[in-house]
């Protein structure tokens, strides 16, 4: 979470994309020039498979108001399969995520193709506009006794 | 404590107009273990290259970080660099705020508080990469293209002529493609069988190469210098080892009204055909779907419908019961050749087109599509080169063509230029004058893009010396009268709406990527985009290859190109091929996961998981030879670095080099404080 100087709400969001599908989605978004949340960091790995449960959790613990899970659309995984590990695994997280004390709503799995750009900064800017509206994810900080 | 260097990039103004670029250089250096942090114009450049090299010597660095463009883009350039200062390259990381942050915002401050924070993330990273050594990996020199039409031709005798087998296959009987189905070409008018049909006697007789006709590839595991293909060889129903091409089969078939495919069409084959009489290799092909014998035994008939065929061959090489059969090959790299399609002015269209209503859907039979034209002006073609209408053979004295339909058109679900439409249109209005003297071509278009050499001195001479009128407009129905087709359009320089009268009408329809080749590509796992045409690995410095290693990409699979375009293209993957193969070894990234054997517990979940099969058993003995456990262990040769094992192990026991869990939380615990 962080505030600007008018102490309005600005959502912290992380991004665990893989690298040949979302983060080249990303970087075409870039070459597109096609403006977005600055919200939003990426965390680049090779495939979603790659990702484990405990870096959103992870994430959320160190303070983000929302998580992106991007990678390449089911039959187009890199490693061929990655990306259908990541989606049982995810499928099962989500259900979990509550049991956490995380409003899955803050959680945005998604798959955005080399070739999706415009999708890209669709998925941006609409988890940003989401979790703005859910507000800061103060559960954890309140557990550690932070402010 | 770590003594890592940072080197922020203003890539020109391209980060530094909305990143300052000093503010983070400055940030950064306060951060423990930032040792130096500087910024400057073109970190890329020599100078700017030297500037890392410099403070690698002077600052005794042991981990740099480049903050500027995408690694995909330079993260090789700069890893080299570090190398050549005898630093381990996979200490050197880049951090993107090009792409990922200049590019796509405009608040200064906010992208560059974005630009420290990725940084920052990536400086924790780097502080955990540990040194790596690449991988030397074998190289089966043998190359595998896929079609062979020009493009596909062309890259195979290239890459043969440099001493090196190639596998060729072709999923049509016939080698040629579409090139084999033109009239003449433009901007030269030469004669396209002319130029087409010795290149591919060339490419059956050459001894480097092994084409496989009729076949199509199945499978593709393993990676770049070391792939395993399975191809699947359909089932000819001839024994092309006994078959001498004497087509007695052809002239004894009964069944001779089959619309060919090679003449779009316009023309008819018999169920057992060769495309085309200069079909290379030239032996047929019984289509099963056409054949009496074989609709026949699928309705159950318990004697052969008809078996005129096998009685017309003297040499026995009709086989009605031959399978298909699959042949594997061992290959080193891959050359995707597999062309176009037209969009179809037909009523069925793919998901996501809409096809032209308004034009007749293909129902006025002399509303016909380019290659349609194309076979009709041909020697070879259906009429003989005379340029009739398909429906009552008359020639047409009152021809227009239509161009774009389907291309730049957005609401049809193409966005983009077709590219060639605008010269072969030029070109049908010469060849159609050059037959029909007192005909009158018109044609439709949006703008005339005859970028490329000759091509707008061939324009103007379809308009100037061979009367061709342009208009300006779009036109927005055909419809039939009588016998004639009334074309309604609007011309939009002189603002004046136009009811003309055709004979024939041609559609000069869009380019589309071959049906299927999602499928292809997801095979070799490599990436499309939204209209199915091959993604390349950069647009500008690295058009010819995909980001799947030891792939390459020619012709009008990667996007609309006319024959010299496909040819250059070609001839550049076979320079990358060649190149590729002038090595014993190649190189790889590091990045393969590792076992450590005394936390694992052999659960073998990771086997599981893994795609590519690496992992395999190890057994641990003690010093009397005892078995103590069986654990897990990655064949790094194998290992393609995905890393679903490292997130499927309940122990934590594998670890992916360059993306270790301790790596990524770092990263994690940096980028949100």
């Amino acid at each position: 979470m962080a505030e600007t100087s008018n102490g309005a709400f600005e959502p912290k969001v992380t991004a665990f994309v893989c690298n040949w599908c979302t983060y080249t989605g990303a970087d075409l978004a870039g070459t597109s020039r096609l403006q977005m949340s600055p919200n939003v960091r990426i965390i680049r790995l090779p495939c979603t498979g790659r990702i484990d449960p405990l870096f959103i959790v992870k994430a959320f613990e160190r303070g983000a108001d929302g998580v992106i899970v991007s990678g390449c659309h089911p039959a187009d995984c890199h490693y061929t399969s990655g990306n259908y590990h990541a989606r049982r695994r995810f499928a099962l997280f989500l259900e979990l995520a509550g049991f956490m004390g995380i409003d899955p709503k803050r959680i945005t799995f998604s798959w955005v193709s080399a070739s999706e750009g415009g999708k890209w900064r669709d998925v941006v800017n609409d988890t940003v506009t989401r979790v703005r509206e859910l507000g800061p994810f103060t559960a954890y900080r309140e557990l550690a006794g932070k402010p | 404590m770590a003594r890592i260097g940072v080197f922020v990039c203003h890539c020109g103004e391209n980060i530094g107009r909305t990143v300052d670029c000093a503010r983070v250089a400055n940030e950064l250096r306060d951060l423990p273990g930032v040792a130096h942090s500087v910024d400057y114009k073109y970190m890329c450049s020599d100078p700017g290259q030297s500037i890392v090299k410099q403070a690698i010597r002077e600052k005794n660095l042991d981990g740099v970080i480049v903050a500027a463009c995408s690694p995909h883009m330079h993260e090789k350039t700069f890893r080299r660099a570090v190398a050549s200062e005898g630093l381990n390259p996979f200490l050197a990381e880049m951090a993107n705020i090009r792409e990922h942050c200049s590019w796509i915002h405009e608040d200064r401050e906010k992208a560059t508080d974005k630009a420290i924070e990725v940084c920052r993330s990536i400086v924790e990273k780097v502080k955990h990469n540990v040194p790596l050594e690449t991988i030397r990996i074998p190289v089966t020199k043998r190359a595998l293209v896929i079609g062979a039409g020009i493009a596909g031709i062309q890259a195979a005798l290239d890459i043969a002529d440099g001493g090196v087998e190639v596998v060729v296959v072709e999923k049509d009987p016939s080698i040629g493609g579409h090139m084999s189905q033109l009239s003449e070409t433009f901007p030269t008018l030469d004669c396209s069988q002319c130029i087409l049909t010795p290149r591919m006697v060339e490419l059956y007789q050459h001894p480097n190469v092994k084409l496989i006709t009729y076949a199509e590839v199945e499978e593709v595991s393993g990676y770049i210098g070391n792939f395993k293909v399975k191809i699947r060889q359909k089932a000819r129903s001839v024994d092309a080892d006994k078959c001498n091409g004497c087509g007695a089969c052809a002239k004894a078939c009964p069944n001779k009204k089959v619309p060919s495919e090679f003449d779009t069409g316009l023309g008819t084959r018999t169920a057992i055909y060769v495309p085309f009489p200069q079909a290379v290799p030239n032996i047929p092909v019984i289509d099963r779907a056409a054949c009496a014998l074989f609709r026949g035994r699928a309705k159950g008939l318990k004697k052969e419908a008809c078996a005129k065929c096998r009685e017309a061959c003297s040499r026995e090489a009709i086989d009605y019961d031959q399978q298909d059969t699959f042949i594997m090959q061992d290959i080193g790299a891959i050359v995707v050749a597999t062309g176009y399609q037209l969009y179809s002015i037909g009523k069925d269209q793919p998901a996501g087109l809409t096809g032209y209503g308004e034009y007749g859907y293909g129902t006025i039979p002399d509303v016909i599509d380019g290659m349609q034209f194309e076979r009709l002006a041909s020697a070879s073609g259906p009429t003989g080169g005379r340029i009739v209408r398909p429906s009552d053979g008359k020639e047409p004295k009152r021809i227009v063509f239509l161009q774009c339909i389907g291309s730049r058109d957005p609401a049809k679900g193409i966005e983009y230029c077709s590219k060639i439409c605008c010269m072969y249109v030029a070109k049908h209005t010469m060849l159609y004058k050059h037959k029909v003297h007192d005909g009158q071509a018109t044609v439709f278009y949006m703008d005339i893009r005859a970028a490329g050499k000759g091509y707008e001195e061939f324009t103007r001479r379809a308009i100037e010396e061979d009367g061709a009128r342009y208009i300006r407009g779009r036109v927005s129905r055909l419809y039939r009268d009588g016998e004639v087709i009334k074309v309604q359009a609007f011309d939009t320089l002189s603002g004046e709406p136009i009811l003309m009268d055709a004979d024939m009408v041609v559609l000069a329809t869009a380019m589309r990527p071959q049906p299927g080749i999602q499928l292809l590509a997801q095979t070799l796992s490599a990436s499309y985009d939204q209209h199915g045409f091959f993604n390349e690995a950069h647009p500008k410095l690295r058009p010819v290859e995909t980001n799947t290693a030891g792939i390459f990409l020619a012709g009008a699979c990667q996007s609309p190109r006319d024959i010299p375009d496909s040819v250059a293209m070609a001839s550049a993957t076979a320079a990358k091929v060649l190149g590729m193969f002038s090595k014993d070894q190649l190189e790889r990234e590091p990045t393969v996961a590792r076992v450590d054997v005394s936390l694992c517990a052999g659960c073998f979940h990771c086997e599981r998981v893994c795609p590519y099969g690496a992992i395999t058993h190890l057994e641990i003995r003690d010093r009397k030879g005892n078995l103590v456990k069986v654990v897990a262990d990655v064949n790094p040769g194998v290992c393609q670095g995905c890393g679903t094992c490292q997130a499927t192990c309940p122990s934590k026991s594998v670890e992916l080099s360059g993306f270790t869990d301790e790596q990524i939380y770092a990263a994690i615990n940096a980028l949100v404080l």
